[in-house]
């Protein structure tokens, strides 16, 4: 675990520590089975061909829980997640599997996101983020807000 | 224009639907996140952090209960809203996920009945060259098995009528 965040660390413009991932079509298989999401669209590509897209997706809600993996990993076990939004801008798609547990090489994903305001409510220490999901074009696919209360240092 | 029978709904509540929060469940969520944060999985850890016992994923609320229930797809839709849009011509087959907003009140622990209930907020429709897309706007609010007040949430939810495929620009 990396060492706690404290609201005195950060300032308007700091950076949120960013997270990498990978999306594959082993992890939507378990997505769908974890959330309960069985739209074919995430898995079967013949019924992709018939929907007229061009290949399997990534679930929106996957790409939703990743960006909330941001903001969780980066505040720490002493940061409470208040607020949280997004919205999907376009699509992705998964690399498909080389073996029956590698990837194949491809795209990597980076959930990043920046502080744009800190203040304090009644008692609470609060930071907003600006985020988002980057594919490895670097284009911005899906993007939200976040809220979150940091601890104090000082008592 | 909306159909009437779907504009009706606008302020309409589906049913409380109960969903168990199981720490299995919690585990294999985390891990299809590829998310190995200990307090969703390390009983001992998570009983020496300031949250006493396994936590859920913020976003996690006793899933994949709700496909359990008949609906290939987990999203909270009241079924009156449901079989409106069928017979309207906008077959759940169409449907896309357009965003969510949360808010949080309590962390979902290993072991909570969570009460969820979902209003149709609004609908809209939205302009496209090929037909009709509905925006339903869907708020939820859980509650656990304290009655205490867990989470809100709103649900962007996209319905075409038939024949228009899902398009590039969408997301799903």
């Amino acid at each position: 675990m990396p060492e706690q965040l404290y609201w005195e660390d950060i300032e308007v413009g700091t950076e949120i520590t960013p997270l990498a991932k990978i999306a594959t079509t082993q992890m939507l298989v378990r997505w769908a089975g974890a959330s309960g999401d069985f739209n074919p669209l995430h898995y079967d590509n013949a019924y992709v061909e018939s929907a007229g897209l061009g290949q399997v997706i990534v679930h929106g809600a996957l790409k939703r829980q990743w960006l909330i993996q941001l903001m969780t990993d980066w505040i720490g076990e002493q940061g409470t997640l208040k607020k949280f939004s997004c919205q999907y801008g376009a699509m992705d798609y998964p690399r498909h599997m080389k073996s029956i547990s590698e990837p194949q090489a491809g795209e990597t994903w980076y959930c990043k996101g920046k502080v744009t305001r800190k203040y304090l409510e009644g008692e609470q220490h609060l930071v907003d983020c600006r985020i988002g999901l980057e594919n490895g074009k670097g284009e911005v696919t899906t993007s939200g807000k976040a809220t979150v209360i940091l601890p104090v240092k000082s008592v | 224009m909306i159909p009437e029978e779907i504009k009706k709904l606008i302020g309409a509540s589906g049913p409380v639907q109960y969903y168990e929060v199981e720490k299995g469940a919690i585990r294999r969520f985390a891990e299809a996140v590829d998310d190995a944060n200990p307090l969703y999985q390390d009983a001992a850890y998570a009983r020496k952090s300031r949250y006493g016992s396994i936590i859920a994923p913020p976003g996690f609320f006793g899933w994949p209960q709700k496909q359990a229930r008949g609906s290939p797809l987990a999203v909270d839709i009241p079924p009156e809203l449901e079989s409106a849009f069928e017979q309207a011509g906008y077959p759940l087959s169409l449907v896309l996920d357009g965003g969510m907003e949360y808010e949080f009140f309590l962390p979902v622990r290993a072991g909570d009945i969570l009460a969820a209930v979902t209003t149709v907020r609004n609908l809209r429709e939205r302009s496209s060259e090929t037909g009709s897309i509905i925006v339903s706007f869907l708020d939820t609010v859980y509650h656990n098995q304290t009655g205490a007040l867990v989470a809100k949430q709103q649900l962007m939810f996209v319905r075409r009528s038939l024949d228009q495929p899902p398009k590039e620009t969408d997301n799903a």
